[in-house]
């Protein structure tokens, strides 16, 4: 029996979760990892490629047996129709920043609209006070810019949530096909996860 | 047929088409269309709307009037846990629902069905710091199976059938339905009640999957020291039957958690006893001796594995549970059978080879001989000195035969009435084993009783717990419900005494308990009772309590400082249980 025992050290961890749209369900999920003290280094919900189901993204870093055991406890929700757990290599993801510089900055300082365009940066407002610049990409990229950006008078800076895409999903039409196909009492059987329950968990 | 006398033969046919009431008469509809027979009550402003309705179903349903909101869950839970329904609990906004925490913890830590329908303000008033407003629905995320907040009436009859459905199906939990007093007031078309049966979201049972049945087969039939863990899956699986012929068939001692006690009698030949902290010395010893352990609708505690690093290294591990999320949750499975044990105990009888374990079983027994001499002989049978806990559950067995519910509290007393009391029958231990809710028996006796008119309903309970909800002696003199109140005074908050005896260096912080006169107190809610302290008079005492006509209290003085054995100590493995 495959065990992860042997590598249990804490990495990046992408959870996504497909729900139904329930008021409080976001709750329900948030305390399951505040119960167990972990932190939500990022959590974005959103719809999914499926009407009126909604799909949370969540980041954390912890290893994976803690993992597991959590996207077990999220699937145990009642609303919740499927959890998944991945790590960065298995996904394609982006997080979008903004910055906020005085324009005057930009103007003087020819060096800032190059270091701009090496980090891929676009200017989404100009005002005479204060330009926005945004940018997409990976958490590195978007904070090599605030680095970059600071000696210059950075006003203000956010960065959205992680969204990201698992790059062997099939998508979930499917999946709630099955869900919704299956009559009471005749469940079917994915079971699957008994297979590679080191892998995907589902129900 | 002409059209009026059409109409007549609809209206006839189906009177519950489409009527317009309040959705506070809906709630009543609802719940008797769920078989609702009785409900654990409190009123209060936010939910007199409901009550009003409830004033024109009095002779359908039977409300009973607690004394506390904690006390009408617990006895919600118990009503459930001997009767097998679902509990049904009212409660107000405010004080009244957060009253019902505990009790909803206990329920979900104890996977215990029970609906709760607590009345909360107008709609418009949400968010406004209202009279008696808490953000109930929040509070009770943590501690519900699921919960819902009803704000127009339309949504009554679906999320009733939806908090049943889920309460009871699955691994079963508790529910919570909030209910804003304008949906109470409002008045709708009711269209009649739909059980719930699917939400495509909630998965409560698995189809099994026969290849891991038959894995775990393999191992069973080629084990030579098997053991069996059972807990309240059995009961709640109802499939007693289906775990006995398991257990007659391949011939495995089998021992049990708190919460399993009683899915297979006692005194069966298989049944080797009780697992844990205070379990017995057989069971925790051979845990790590066993080469195949077969856990069935068990959760691994750790108040019965111990160590977890140090539990059942050495053995292949069967686990069948309904709840995914048990399986490798503590303890690394080998083979997962996942499903409804009712459906998965059956097919492995039918692939495990009929077996008998003489020499395996006999180990058990010779530890058992030593637990008799170390611990035992002494608890149930003292010659001298003030009388022990023990001898009490000992005597009482004698008189019930093994037939009584048996409600405990949480503490020593608990620990010795599951390590002695004898139970012929499943749903006869209701105690709080999770959450270990101390003032949980009083009111949960009640509600047992209810569940089981039938039945006796002896409470079990120390000193100090019997003065944490005693409050609901009013519900029993109010409803003249049979409950014997056995309590156990040892004049001390005992199992924390216990562990500060060994290892606190007997510093006794805080759990010498004073109590008033319990009989004089059950006189004034006119319950009959008598105190004793003298061994000759305990076997009468006892009898008399069972004889009477109604409630009656006992109260047994016990000695002081006596101690729980055998004990795993915090931190230890199984194996380094102690006798002494």
């Amino acid at each position: 029996m495959e065990t992860n025992h042997k590598h249990p050290e804490k990495k990046e961890f992408n959870i996504t979760v497909y729900t139904e749209n329930q008021i409080g369900l976001l709750n329900r999920i948030a305390i399951i990892f505040t119960r167990r003290k972990i932190n939500i280094d990022s959590l974005n919900t959103s719809p999914s490629e499926i009407e009126g189901i909604h799909r949370f993204n969540i980041v954390i870093d912890e290893t994976e047996d803690v993992v597991r055991k959590l996207a077990r406890q999220i699937e145990k929700q009642v609303e919740v129709l499927k959890v998944y757990y991945n790590t960065n290599d298995d996904i394609i993801w982006q997080e979008m920043a903004l910055y906020k510089v005085p324009t005057e900055a930009i103007a003087e300082k020819a060096s800032v609209e190059r270091l701009l365009r090496e980090h891929g940066a676009r200017a989404v407002v100009i005002r005479k006070d204060y330009t926005v610049f945004e940018t997409t990409g990976h958490r590195e990229e978007t904070d090599t810019l605030i680095e970059v950006l600071q000696p210059y008078g950075l006003i203000e800076f956010v960065r959205s949530a992680r969204v990201a895409i698992i790059k062997d999903s099939e998508g979930f039409n499917q999946k709630l096909r099955e869900f919704e196909q299956r009559e009471p009492g005749e469940e079917v059987i994915e079971n699957e996860y008994l297979n590679k329950r080191d892998k995907v968990f589902t129900m | 047929m002409n059209t009026l006398e059409l109409q007549k033969e609809e209206a006839s046919t189906q009177p519950e088409q489409a009527q317009t009431m309040t959705g506070s008469q809906a709630v009543i509809e609802c719940l008797l269309a769920e078989g609702t027979d009785t409900i654990f009550g409190y009123p209060g402003g936010a939910i007199m709307p409901i009550y009003d309705a409830l004033y024109d179903y009095r002779d359908k349903v039977n409300h009973i009037l607690v004394r506390h909101e904690q006390g009408g869950i617990h006895a919600g839970q118990g009503y459930a846990r001997t009767s097998g329904k679902v509990g049904v609990v009212f409660a107000t906004s405010g004080p009244g629902a957060t009253n019902l925490v505990t009790g909803l913890a206990d329920a979900q830590i104890d996977s215990t069905p029970v609906v709760c329908i607590t009345g909360q303000v107008f709609a418009h008033l949400l968010g406004t710091d209202a009279f008696q407003e808490t953000d109930v629905i929040n509070i009770t995320t943590p501690v519900t199976k699921w919960n819902y907040q009803v704000t127009d009436a339309c949504e009554i009859p679906e999320a009733i059938a939806k908090a049943f459905y889920i309460a009871r199906s699955g691994r079963p939990g508790p529910v919570l339905i909030d209910i804003t007093k304008n949906a109470q007031v409002q008045k709708f078309n009711y269209k009649g009640y739909t059980p719930c049966n699917h939400i495509r979201s909630y998965r409560p049972k698995p189809n099994v999957r026969e290849e891991y049945i038959e894995r775990a087969a393999e191992l069973i039939n080629a084990a030579k020291k098997p053991f069996v863990l059972f807990g309240q899956g059995v009961i709640l699986g109802g499939a007693e039957a289906e775990f006995k012929a398991f257990v007659e068939k391949s011939g495995i001692p089998s021992a049990w958690t708190v919460l399993g006690a009683g899915a297979l009698p006692t005194g069966h030949p298989l049944n080797v006893g009780m697992l844990g902290m205070h379990g017995n010395y057989g069971p925790n010893v051979l845990t790590n001796e066993c080469d195949v352990l077969i856990a069935v609708g068990m959760r691994f505690d750790d108040r019965v594995t111990g160590r977890l690093d140090k539990y059942a290294r050495q053995a292949q591990v069967i686990h069948l549970d309904i709840d995914p999320a048990e399986i490798d949750k503590n303890v690394q499975t080998t083979v997962p059978v996942w499903g409804d044990c009712k459906e998965t105990l059956p097919l492995l009888t039918r692939l495990v080879e009929k077996k008998e374990h003489p020499e395996w079983l006999q180990k058990f027994r010779d530890y058992e001989q030593q637990e008799i001499e170390a611990v035992i002989r002494k608890e149930l049978h003292p010659q001298t000195g003030e009388m022990t806990m023990g001898e009490v559950i000992d005597k009482l067995n004698k008189l019930t035969k093994g037939d009584a519910v048996i409600v405990t509290d949480v503490g020593q007393h608990q620990m010795v009435a599951c390590r002695y009391a004898k139970f012929n029958q499943t749903r006869s231990n209701v105690t709080s084993g999770g959450l270990g809710t101390m003032g949980f028996a009083l009111p949960a006796a009640i509600g047992a009783k209810f569940g089981a008119p039938n039945r006796t309903v002896v409470a079990v309970i120390g000193d100090g717990g019997f003065q944490m909800t005693l409050q609901e002696l009013g519900t029993i003199m109010q409803t003249g419900i049979d409950v014997k109140i056995l309590i156990l005074n040892n004049h001390f908050l005992g199992m924390v005494r216990q562990w500060q005896e060994l290892f606190n260096d007997r510093r006794y912080s805080f759990v010498d308990i004073e109590s008033p006169d319990f009989v004089a107190l059950a006189k004034a809610y006119k319950i009959d009772g008598n105190s004793i302290s003298d061994r000759k008079d305990l076997e009468a005492a006892l009898q008399t309590m069972l004889n009477h006509q109604g409630s009656y209290l006992l109260e047994v003085t016990v000695t002081k400082e006596n101690n729980v054995f055998p004990m795993v100590p915090q931190g230890c493995s199984v194996s380094e249980i102690r006798l002494k």
